[in-house]
């Protein structure tokens, strides 16, 4: 088997990126094709259906759900304020008065004879979709949504926790296999993007968290600082929607990871830059890895080819993502057809990898991914 | 051209799982179906690829460059097939991008809601919630989660017939008022299949007929007495045909390739496949699967079939589930060697973010075994918990309407009945020592007495499932042949005492005629050699506080079958099976059960003696950059 299809990170300097800004239900786009856009301009809005208020009418009036339609003094589409009597029923000669009010302003949306319930529609919720990166609208979809196109740097972790956000990319540490601490952190960093080495601890991201840091991008991440950052133990990788103030993104793994090179010298020839952060993960259906974007020009047409993956080949560089050689790098030197025996043994498909260093090691296949740019 | 089924010469199946795409390729040889081989590829429902059939093809790839045989030409499955190349017909099932994912409703929780329940879970899906009446939530937070949720699907019931219509089109107007839109793709309707009270259908239809691609089947509670499960069942199959597989990635292309037959669902085809088993053995069978995601868990006892998943208990992209659900103290307690809490659960969260590594160093192995084994357990306590008999019934009842229930409520499994335990999924049937299998087993399960133990050769069930729909023949002689590996037989004594103390004096007559005396006492374990398709008769003498099947203290004979490990002895204990609380007790005891079966490569006993682990000199993560 000549190829391998094993997808990577990717960590590039320089590549078109397009973001697709959707609405979660149609609206209105209110951008158009060829503006030049910034990464807080509001692109699309909408509104979500408001929050429904079912109330059972008919036990309230102490009526039958059949009659309820006699009762009502509003029917299906009608507007109502909150506490507004919506029904009213007399008993006992008339003397005595049963009223069922509306517990929230909105529409009476359904009056059911079935089961007695009206269900009362709150007002819509207003959404606005902002365009994340700087950049040019090269797609309208029309309600939908947009595309923004953009030329520029851009880096994924391997995990995050936290949503979009946007700052200033800053370097705290001056290697990366340097850990990240509170002395770090400085006053200055207020509302920017922080980069850091190895590995942050919990001190040091409450440091971040109270300064008022955008995001912090940092190599490798303990599991007990992360529990102890969310509150609970993480089950599922699904995330982006943490609200800890702060964006997290990992570039290598759990432990105490040096941020490789490449990632770091690229992070750090982007200093100053406005960059566009996003934490959020999904390892399961739909793979989404945490990013950072560093816009630096707006695309043009000879440079929009798309970049294609490719498969794992001799001399790809690879990452090797499992023990015992977690974290090296080094290129493909052979992909041996035949079945391996491993220490646990296993027979499994085997490559050979020459690693930085110079020095050769056999590995599964399935423990290495391959460096994209 | 479509071969009929009884021509059928080569025959190409696949099953496209959450993280691997495996192929298998069968051949009739004379009389007899048999594998040939079998590949498998990464799956790629996910960018950047996004269309499934990329690594079908993949997969089909490898299986050619095994067998030495063209199946395909460019992208196309080349059929029908000739002497020297392509396939008579092309099949797959499917747990990508998440599986079948439902909701389901019922008018009261343990009885209407817990058949709705059963219903999906039959038909290959992951309940994720099930709204009823009596659920102790109020109606505007019933309706925020229906619209949080996005399932693929719901099933709605309620009320049996004739009964009271208002509580069923309560959840109606729920629903309704939701909205809920579909998980994949806002261009299609959400189904709903409404399988309740048959006199509220006006009511429903005129509620939710507008909203959504509603379809009206059977109730699937039509007495109080009886489920009628397979309508409902059948309905979500042709649902998750026309609706949710067509808005995957790459589904639409799948279905055309394997048209006119269905895709089904991965855990449905592994249940049918549990299910003709226990039928064609007259046996109580209990049988799981193991995933990336999900564990599955099949039973079939006293003739009722139940199928459940745990949709949040798998090996990788669940695995840190795993350690949430189960504790890190119930994770430790199956490692045979001390590790630091820090470095389990880095260990943990790196599997879960890379998750289709694989263990390179024996310390790894056991790690990842030891999960495993709290995985299994958690997964077949939730199983125990929905494998009983029907609710609400009372206990006097119309004969005609009971006859092939349980009573109200009790547990259908009882442990000292089971006769054969399968495992599938890739820690169980990719284990470098079957033995290894074998244990896991019986460490999460706790078969009591005499089970025979059996694991899916190379996780082949479900293509097998698939192709029994077509062709029954070639799906059994495959699965008779090289499927099912049976590793042996487990005798485990009920009781337990203080170690050491007499426990089971075996006397076994082995095939060739000589006689094995073995006496164990108390925490241990044996291994006796018999090989696949040999038996020994056995004379098993339990000391007066244990029980092997015919009471306490109770002598009894019995026919032992073999496998590829033989007759395991485990004389650990049951009800209670206990470890030593003490770390370094326990780190002893399973250093010694290993070693009695001869689980690990001579390395780990030998670092194990020393106290170290196999594999501890492994070089730090991050390392060398």
């Amino acid at each position: 088997m000549a190829h391998a299809y094993t997808p990577g990170l990717r960590v590039t300097e320089r590549m078109r990126i397009l973001k697709v800004r959707r609405l979660p239900l149609k609206g209105t786009v209110v951008v158009k094709k060829g503006d030049h856009v910034t990464a807080e301009t509001v692109v699309a809005r909408t509104e979500l259906p408001g929050n429904v208020q079912p109330i059972k009418a008919a036990s309230i009036l102490g009526v039958h759900q059949q009659d309820l339609r006699e009762f009502m003094l509003k029917k299906e589409g009608d507007a109502v304020g909150k506490d507004e009597i919506i029904a009213t029923s007399k008993s006992f000669f008339g003397l005595f008065k049963s009223h069922c009010r509306a517990p929230a302003a909105g529409v009476v949306e359904s009056i059911s004879d079935v089961t007695g319930q009206v269900i009362i529609r709150e007002p819509p919720i207003p959404v606005e979709v902002d365009a994340y990166i700087d950049g040019t609208v090269s797609e309208v979809m029309p309600q939908e949504g947009v595309v923004i196109e953009a030329e520029g740097a851009f880096l994924q972790g391997i995990f995050g926790v936290g949503g979009e956000t946007i700052g200033i990319l800053q370097m705290a540490t001056s290697r990366p296999d340097e850990e990240l601490t509170e002395a770090h952190f400085k006053p200055e960093h207020a509302g920017k993007v922080v980069v850091g080495g190895s590995l942050i601890r919990i001190p040091a991201l409450r440091r971040a968290i109270e300064i008022g840091v955008r995001a912090v991008v940092v190599g490798g991440l303990d599991d007990q600082d992360l529990r102890a950052l969310l509150g609970y133990d993480l089950g599922v990788a699904i995330t982006g929607t943490e609200t800890i103030g702060c964006t997290v993104v990992v570039t290598e793994g759990f432990g105490k990871m040096a941020m490789a090179h490449r990632t770091f010298d690229l992070l750090k020839s982007q200093e100053g830059m406005k960059v566009s952060v996003n934490g959020a993960t999904q390892i399961r259906a739909g793979v989404m890895r945490p990013e950072i974007v560093i816009p630096t020009k707006e695309a043009t047409a000879a440079e929009k080819a798309p970049v294609q993956s490719e498969g794992m080949t001799i001399g790809s560089p690879i990452r090797v993502i499992r023990m015992p050689w977690f974290g090296r790098l080094g290129t493909v030197a052979s992909l041996p057809s035949e079945l391996r025996e491993l220490e646990t043994e296993a027979k499994v498909r085997v490559l050979t990898v020459r690693f930085d260093g110079g020095e050769e090691a056999t590995l599964p296949r399935a423990n290495v991914e391959m460096i994209e740019s | 051209m479509v071969v009929p089924a009884e021509k059928l010469k080569w025959i190409l199946a696949t099953d496209c799982g959450s993280t691997t795409t495996k192929a298998i390729l069968i051949h009739k040889q004379g009389d007899t179906y048999r594998l040939v081989v079998r590949g498998e590829a990464p799956t790629t429902v996910e960018a950047p690829f996004e269309d499934v059939t990329r690594g079908v093809l993949n997969s089909i790839m490898e299986v050619e460059e095994l067998a030495g045989r063209k199946i395909l030409d460019g992208e196309r499955i080349i059929s029908p097939s000739t002497d020297t190349e392509g396939v008579d017909i092309y099949l797959s099932t499917s747990s990508a991008g998440g599986g079948l994912q439902m909701m389901v409703t019922g008018v009261v929780k343990s009885m209407t809601g817990e058949s709705a329940e059963r219903a999906a879970l039959g038909a290959g899906a992951i309940v994720m919630d099930i709204i009823a009446s009596n659920d102790g939530r109020l109606p505007h937070q019933k309706i925020r989660r229906i619209r949080d949720l996005r399932p693929d699907m719901i099933l709605l019931s309620g009320g049996i017939d004739g009964g009271t219509k208002t509580h069923v089109v309560e959840l109606a107007e729920i629903i309704a008022a939701a909205d809920p839109k579909a998980r994949l793709g806002a261009g299609y309707e959400l189904p709903i299949i409404y399988a309740g009270n048959k006199d509220a259908r006006e009511e429903i239809v005129a509620r939710l007929g507008s909203k959504c691609a509603l379809v009206v089947t059977d109730n699937i509670r039509p007495v109080m007495e009886r489920e009628n499960l397979m309508p409902a069942r059948h309905e979500i199959h042709n649902q998750f045909m026309e609706h949710v597989m067509k808005h995957a990635p790459g589904y639409p292309k799948l279905m055309d390739w394997t048209a006119p037959n269905p895709i089904k669902p991965t855990p449905a085809a592994v249940g049918d496949m549990i299910q003709a088993v226990a039928r064609r053995e007259k046996i109580q069978v209990i049988g799981v699967d193991i995933g990336g995601a999900t564990t599955d868990v099949f039973s079939y006892f006293q003739d009722v079939f139940v199928r459940t998943v745990s949709a949040n208990l798998g090996m990788s992209y669940s695995i840190s589930n795993v350690l949430a659900e189960a504790g890190l103290e119930n994770i430790l307690r199956w490692i045979p060697f001390t590790i630091e809490e820090g470095d389990l659960r880095n260990r943990i969260k790196n599997k879960m973010i890379r998750p289709t590594t694989i263990p390179q160093t024996l310390e790894e192995l056991l790690v990842e075994q030891a999960i495993s084994r709290e995985a299994l357990r958690l997964a077949f306590e939730q199983h125990k918990s929905l494998a009983v008999g029907l609710k609400g019934v009372q206990r006097e009842r119309t004969i005609s309407d009971t006859f092939d229930q349980t009573g109200s409520g009790g547990q259908l499994i009882d442990l000292r009945f089971l006769n054969l335990l399968v495992g599938s999924g890739g820690v169980l049937s990719h284990a470098p020592r079957r033995v290894q299998s074998a244990l896991m087993m019986l460490d999460a399960f706790l078969p009591e007495c005499i089970t025979e133990l059996a694991v899916d050769s190379i996780f082949m069930m479900p293509q097998l499932g698939v192709l029994a729909d077509v062709n029954d023949k070639a799906a059994t002689d495959v699965f008779v042949n090289d499927c099912l590996v049976r590793l042996g037989t487990s005798v485990a004594p009920i009781g337990t005492g203080k170690e050491g103390i007499r426990c089971l004096k075996a006397t076994i007559t082995m095939p060739d005629g000589k006689t094995e005396e073995l006496d164990i006492p108390f925490g241990a374990m044996r291994l006796v050699p018999l090989e696949v398709g040999q038996t020994a008769e056995a004379v098993l003498d339990p000391s007066g506080a244990f029980d092997v099947g015919a009471g306490k203290g109770k002598s009894m004979k019995t026919t032992l079958k073999g496998g590829v490990v033989g007759v395991i002895f485990d004389c650990r204990g049951r009800q209670p099976f206990a470890l030593p609380k003490d770390p370094q007790e326990r780190i002893r005891k399973l250093v010694e059960w290993c070693g009695s079966l001869e689980v690990y490569p001579p390395e780990f006993n030998r670092s194990a003696n020393r106290g170290a682990p196999a594999g501890a000199a492994a070089v730090p993560a991050g390392a060398g950059r």
